[in-house]
């Protein structure tokens, strides 16, 4: 069984183009939701979410590489250079054929099917573009990535909704542990603020018109982000021997599925995916000092999430962190546990934790430490990082610092 | 048909009941709807009387729109049906 660490991290999202900025942002308590813009928005009831601003593909691409990018790739690529770029990394020979990625996503190219439904029924169009199906496909991000960094192994996109990247990342970790290779990219993508993404979550009145309020007892629902996180993992003996820094360890890792219905939580799916994890990574309750919430903002996920975590660390509940960065940067749905990961590793590599901000009134169902509207310093040994999504299924990851 | 007759039968088709089944005093949660049973039917009265719902499933007793029996839906959807007048 290999150590399996992080040597890279990449994202764009709406805290920032890049780690470092998004870090600083969520250092900062900075939000980065704000009235959303796009065709049509004025039909929208929900006008705000945690969309990337100035972001301008033609910068990254050339015009013929676009044509072949929805939105969702062209977030997962630009992370992906960061992430491979920070690593040193390259891919050559044996570990190039061995090597793959595994990316999440929930919505693929949305903003594809999208502009081309459009297209066809509303303005009555005959022809769409050629590479509209190579485009729209939920793997094509990952099928881009595969071909940027000769990536030869085994690659592969992964939908579960809302934890679509954490079980990515969580599959990835475990093609390294095994030995099936020895290097993995992986994360996740999501760009579904379009017209007819908002409009179907709007349908569900799970929304939020205001603001994101996770463990807020005035909370009113969830936001949207957009955005990618991208990481190279690999074992931790290669990165030691090629002197690479080494960002934190990945250490377990657990799926459940609750079996049970089709958008409402349950905290015993939740609280034996965080078990799973502990139980994986050889850790007790007490080495965690910090959980990366799924903390949508949502009553039923905030409450049963709460439940679910002090079920599983009892007493030690009352002395771990736990916080929602969704405040900051929104729900990027399948992409969300990607950037996420980002808190967690600020968290063991800086000493920083990442607060939920627009935290006015504390919910006597959420009772736990949820780092209200201000960073904090603090030194943690372990973190845990959630994803629950619609439908029941869970994936938690567990990471120590190196 | 009046406004409380649609709404009954919007609300016995959400519970698979019949018609005669829905009395005005009964919850939701007496007639075997749940959350999304909910959400469904308020998508069903918007689209039946052309209005629009308050109504945020996040926090249902803090609605303007209130769910809490056959009989408080049909009250409220008479009042934004009048409003809409």
């Amino acid at each position: 069984m290999n150590r399996v660490v992080i040597t890279g991290a990449g994202t764009v999202n709406a805290l920032g183009g890049n780690v470092q900025q998004t870090l600083e942002a969520m250092r900062e308590g900075c939000s980065g939701i704000s009235p959303l813009e796009f065709r049509d928005v004025d039909r929208l009831s929900v006008k705000i979410g945690g969309q990337v601003r100035g972001f301008d593909g033609a910068r990254h691409f050339n015009s013929q590489k676009i044509a072949l990018y929805d939105r969702f790739t062209q977030f997962t690529l630009v992370a992906a250079r960061e992430a491979m770029e920070q690593s040193g990394l390259i891919f050559s020979g044996e570990l190039a054929e061995t090597a793959g990625v595994v990316l999440g996503t929930a919505a693929g190219g949305i903003n594809t099917w999208d502009d081309n439904f459009r297209s066809v029924y509303e303005d009555g169009k005959n022809r769409v573009h050629p590479l509209v199906v190579p485009k729209l496909m939920n793997s094509a991000a990952t099928s881009h990535v595969s071909m940027e960094f000769n990536l030869q192994g085994p690659s592969l996109t992964v939908s579960t909704a809302c934890a679509s990247s954490n079980h990515a990342i969580g599959l990835a970790f475990q093609m390294v542990r095994s030995g099936m290779t020895r290097a993995m990219i992986a994360g996740g993508s999501e760009s579904m603020l379009t017209f007819g993404g908002i409009k179907a979550w709007e349908g569900l009145r799970v929304m939020s018109k205001s603001a994101c309020r996770p463990f807020s007892a005035n909370r009113s629902g969830m936001v949207q982000g957009e955005g990618a996180g991208v990481f190279v993992l690999e074992t931790y003996v290669d990165a030691k021997v090629r002197g690479a820094d080494i960002l934190a360890e990945i250490v377990g890792f657990s799926m459940t599925s609750d079996a049970s219905h089709i958008v409402m939580p349950s905290k015993h799916g939740a609280a034996r995916a965080m078990r799973g994890a502990l139980l994986d990574a050889k850790m007790d309750v007490t080495d965690v000092g910090y959980i990366n919430a799924h903390g949508t903002g949502t009553s039923a996920n905030d409450k049963t999430e709460c439940a679910a975590v002090v079920d599983v660390f009892g007493a030690h509940s009352d002395k771990l962190m736990i916080s929602s960065t969704k405040s900051m940067h929104g729900h990027l749905i399948g992409g969300t546990g990607a950037v996420e990961l980002l808190a967690c590793v600020m968290a063991l590599r800086d000493g920083v934790i990442a607060p939920t901000i627009g935290h006015e009134i504390a919910d006597p169902d959420c009772a736990l430490d949820v780092v209200p509207n201000i960073a904090r310093n603090a030194k943690v040994k372990g973190v845990v990082s959630n994803a629950f999504a619609f439908g029941g299924m869970n994936a938690v990851l567990a990471l120590k610092g190196v | 048909m009046s406004i409380k007759d649609k709404i009954i039968v919007i609300i016995a088709e959400q519970g698979l009941l019949d018609v005669t089944d829905v009395k005005l005093e009964a919850t939701l949660d007496d007639l075997g709807i749940d959350s999304l049973g909910v959400v469904e039917s308020i998508f069903a009265i918007e689209e039946e009387f052309d209005i629009e719902v308050p109504f945020n499933a996040n926090a249902p007793e803090k609605s303007d729109f209130d769910i809490s029996s056959v009989g408080s839906i049909v009250v409220a959807v008479e009042k934004l049906v009048a409003e809409q007048i």
